[in-house]
């Protein structure tokens, strides 16, 4: 019986496969975006209303598709989990999608678009389908198939070396990550079947997800199952120490795509540890959850600290998906201990928690992305230190930016306040539990996620800061459109595609960040599933003007009064200043006695992240040198100062240099027994065939 | 009954005879006499097992191995060397008595591989067994030995020829069709060396084998 649901899913990979095949038929560049990515924006809207009603409805079927082995065909499912992740993959997939419409049109004229045309709309169908497959094997296809079209996506501008270099990274720890899911399954269905049974068919059905369900998993073998499958996703996920490809994938792939791959592509890892864990395995000692948990903290601090160092944006916001994973853990990893410790209320906060942050970092992060590739398109610069006063000519783009970085910087009123928040509280409320490891590492967790949110803070104060505010600090000057070639305000701004797209992503930010108690409220069905506990009769006990997890007496929190006292204060504050004219005066800048100043010497990327880096230093492989350039005079006064940084991962050299050494290594040694003289492979096989016959007579 | 099994033997005697002849030879032409002897012991070989076991469409195999093996393809090969002009000595990589020693060391262990099979059997045909699989043990070996092309392809069909004769020592031959079968794809190869001998001397300017090391990676 096919159900409506499976039906509006086919109407929208109808249009993504329109869209995949159109560039067959369309040759006008120009017309190829804009049908294609309609069609993207048109398919993802669908999907993600699907995903949406599905999880109101608590919604539960699956339909199988007649294709694939000759035993398993493939299999779908929808539930509340899969209704969820649809609908964050297909919300910022719309969003996305509109404003690559104006994206791309930067490409015409420089390169052919097809190729990205085409990969990104297999890729966002990709991610869908990871989310709805319901067998072993139709899950590793999908999986394979979004990697890979997100390999071709970064390798998008393949004529640079970096980008090739990123590209082949990413599809290295990908499949290594792919192997070790592909390896958790096997186990988790070999266990399903009993290692004894010969029968095919048996063997090939409990490969289905429906089958994992039923089955009691004996402790030893499901831990070996979930700690492939937690390697495997933290693969994708970006965990510390398998985050190596993230800061180097993310920043050449195109925007629109480092959006996707960084808002929503690392959330089916999330999806895959969620779906293993509390729905195909189901029991499990509580040392998991510490494992996820420790995970999710080093990932949180290392990631932030990380992306401090940086002065390329796009490169800072790729390490900042690190740790905002990392705070998704953490809250998972809280579910995994509560549930185990059979808390279920507070198993069901933290796993709101992990999940609403799941959703907002697809927002803010798409949104953040989208604005650092507006700003990209506009100024064709990553660097921050080349930026510098765009708020004048990017009007539009620095207020929805801005937006971001309040949000991500887990400022009220805006999401990412609310889910830190919720997490905190987890940590919070949790009683003592039999364990001092955990009674050690709760409290630690706690003030980590507070140390590492005020580090994104002022992490984003730099971001923000540096790109937008100040003057122009590059060596040329700004590319202005034609209408601005004198200057003035708006010089830079990008056209109304990419405004939508972003002011969706900034609107959806500010929704979720004012009214958590009705979206706390549809995702309630996901705990009731999953940990069987829900917290939205405690939660929404005070009407949707209140957010009070768990007990009111201990915490409550309302985003619209915040909003509404936010908005107060700085319309007071306007008028104050603006009610008279002369309360604001502008003068020249007082410069310390020092006549010359130049753009180039305002307060910079490098030297705002100066102090943390002088703090936590010794996390990095810094390596700084000054050189000074004498004149003939005195060397009091040097004609000029070279100052050169630069900060490595610690984790390549540690763990990364070792394992590329010992397989080239390996290589070469294996590569000794082919000699190229025919003679000697004779040799290989006769000796072959005589220790053969020697052995087995 | 008794007479036919000694003939056999004594043809068993001379296939090996012939292939530790093909081991030592340094002569082109020496080696494809050599070659076609054997096939014409095999054929005669194949003919009394035919008799004695009274299947006769081994009669059509022998018929078949002679017209093949000890006619046609030395007559390829023969056109070949002339058309290649390589009759000349050819070099080995292992000197000949060491190589003569490792053929003595692998009929023994032939011998000693077969025994279970030997002390099971019934058929007349049950001592050659432990010959044919030290032929073709000493084929592959010649195949090692030799650097040049046209002499490795001796050394493979003269491991066929052991195949053959294993079939027919051990289960009184193969059905018909696949003998016919595996008569056709020795001519088909036959012909296929041909053509890559040409293309291999034009490409690297001689038939030396060794010339194939330029094809590998270098570090």
């Amino acid at each position: 019986m096919i159900l409506p649901p499976f039906v509006y899913i086919f109407i929208s990979f109808i249009c993504f496969f329109t869209a995949i095949i159109l560039p067959l038929f369309v040759s006008s560049q120009r017309l190829l975006i804009s049908i294609t990515y309609t069609l993207s924006a048109i398919a993802s809207l669908i999907t993600a209303a699907i995903g949406a009603w599905v999880v109101a409805s608590g919604f539960v079927g699956s339909v199988i598709i007649p294709v694939g082995l000759p035993d398993l065909p493939f299999h779908l499912r929808f539930d509340p989990l899969a209704g969820f992740f649809l609908t964050v993959i297909g919300l910022l997939s719309f969003f996305v999608s509109i404003y690559s419409i104006g994206y791309l049109k930067g490409f015409i004229g420089k390169r052919p678009v097809t190729s990205l045309v085409i990969f990104y709309n297999l890729f966002i169908a990709g991610m869908f389908l990871v989310v709805l497959a319901d067998d072993a094997l139709f899950f590793m296809i999908v999986w394979e198939a979004m990697a890979l079209s997100s390999y071709f996506l970064v390798m998008f501008e393949d004529e640079k070396a970096e980008n090739r270099r990123a590209a082949f990274l990413y599809l290295v720890v990908a499949h290594i990550g792919a192997i070790a899911i592909l390896l958790s399954f096997g186990v988790m269905a070999g266990l399903t079947t009993g290692i004894e049974s010969q029968d095919s068919s048996v063997n090939l059905a409990s490969y289905t997800f429906e089958s994992m369900r039923h089955t009691q998993f004996s402790e030893g073998w499901a831990t070996a199952a979930f700690l492939l499958a937690f390697f495997g996703f933290a693969a994708k996920a970006g965990v510390v120490p398998l985050h190596v490809w993230l800061p180097e994938a993310h920043p050449v792939a195109p925007s629109n795509v480092s959006a996707l791959m960084s808002g929503v592509m690392l959330k089916t890892a999330i999806y895959g540890i969620i779906r293993v864990t509390f729905d195909l395995l189901r029991v499990f000692p509580w040392w998991w959850g510490a494992v996820v948990l420790i995970f999710g903290l080093i990932s949180t601090i290392m990631g932030v600290l990380y992306a401090l160092m940086q002065h390329d944006l796009k490169k800072l916001l790729a390490y900042h998906s690190v740790e905002n994973i990392g705070i998704i853990l953490i809250g998972i990893g809280l579910a995994l201990i509560f549930t185990s410790f059979h808390m279920p209320i507070l198993a069901a906060l933290a796993l709101i928690a992990g999940l609403y942050h799941t959703l907002n970092h697809a927002m803010f992060k798409g949104l953040l992305f989208m604005g650092a590739g507006a700003v990209l398109h506009s100024t064709h610069e990553r660097n921050m230190e080349e930026m510098g006063g765009l708020i004048h000519k990017m009007p539009w783009t620095a207020a929805l930016f801005l937006i971001g970085c309040v949000s991500i910087s887990a400022l009220p009123p805006f999401n990412g306040f609310v889910s830190e928040w919720l997490i905190f509280q987890a940590f919070l409320l949790s009683p003592s539990l039999h364990s001092p490891l955990l009674n050690l590492l709760i409290p630690l967790g706690a003030a980590i996620l507070a140390l590492a949110a005020a580090l994104a803070a002022a992490c984003f104060v730099k971001a923000f800061g540096v790109t937008f505010l100040g003057h122009w600090r590059g060596h040329r000057n700004p590319p202005l459109h034609p209408p601005f070639y004198k200057g003035g305000k708006g010089g830079l701004e990008v056209d109304w595609f990419m405004r939508t797209g972003m002011i969706l992503a900034a609107f959806t930010c500010l929704i979720l960040g004012i009214l958590p108690t009705m979206f706390l409220e549809w995702m309630d069905v996901l705990s009731e599933t999953l940990v069987g506990g829900r917290i939205s009769t405690t939660a929404g006990a005070f009407g949707w003007l209140w957010l009070t997890p768990v007990s009111h007496e201990r915490a409550s929190y309302s985003g619209v009064i915040v909003f509404g006292v936010i908005l107060l204060v700085v319309a007071v504050t306007y008028l104050l200043l603006h009610a008279r004219r002369t309360s604001i005066h502008r003068t020249p800048l007082w410069d310390c006695g020092f006549e010359k100043i130049t753009h180039r010497m305002q307060y910079n990327a490098t030297s705002f992240s100066m102090p943390i880096r002088r703090i936590f230093g010794f996390l990095f492989n810094v390596k700084e040198q000054v050189r000074i350039k004498q004149t003939q005079r005195h060397p009091a006064f040097p004609e000029r100062l070279h100052y050169h940084l630069r900060i490595r991962d610690r984790f390549w050299n540690w763990i990364y240099q070792p394992i590329s050494d010992l397989s080239f290594w390996v290589s070469r040694k294996v590569g000794r027994l082919q000699q190229g003289r025919i003679q000697v492979y004779l040799v290989y096989s006769f000796i072959t065939i005589i220790v053969l016959l020697l052995f087995f007579r | 009954m008794n007479l036919a099994a000694q003939i056999n033997s004594v043809m068993a005697a001379l296939i090996l005879l012939t292939s530790f002849g093909l081991l030592v030879q340094r002569r082109m032409y020496a080696l494809l006499h050599i070659f076609a002897w054997q096939g014409l012991f095999l054929s005669i070989s194949t003919a009394i097992v035919g008799y004695v076991s009274g299947t006769h469409h081994l009669y059509i195999s022998s018929v078949l191995t002679l017209v093949l093996k000890v006619i046609l393809l030395p007559y390829i090969l023969h056109i070949l060397i002339i058309r290649l002009q390589i009759h000349k000595e050819v070099e080995t990589t292992i000197n000949v008595p060491t190589t003569m020693l490792i053929g003595i060391a692998l009929v023994i262990f032939s011998y000693h591989l077969t025994s279970p099979i030997r002390e099971l059997s019934t058929l007349v045909t049950r001592s050659t067994i432990a010959v044919a699989l030290a032929t073709v043990m000493l084929g592959l070996l010649m195949m090692i030995t030799r650097k040049h092309a046209v002499t490795q392809i001796i050394g493979f069909l003269s491991m066929e020829n052991g195949l053959f004769f294993a079939a027919t020592s051990a289960t009184y031959g193969m059905p018909l069709v696949v003998e016919l079968g595996v008569g056709l794809d020795i001519l088909i190869a036959a012909f296929i060396f041909g053509i890559f001998f040409f293309q291999i001397r034009t490409t690297f300017d001689g038939l030396d084998v060794d010339q194939m090391a330029k094809l590998k990676e270098e570090d």
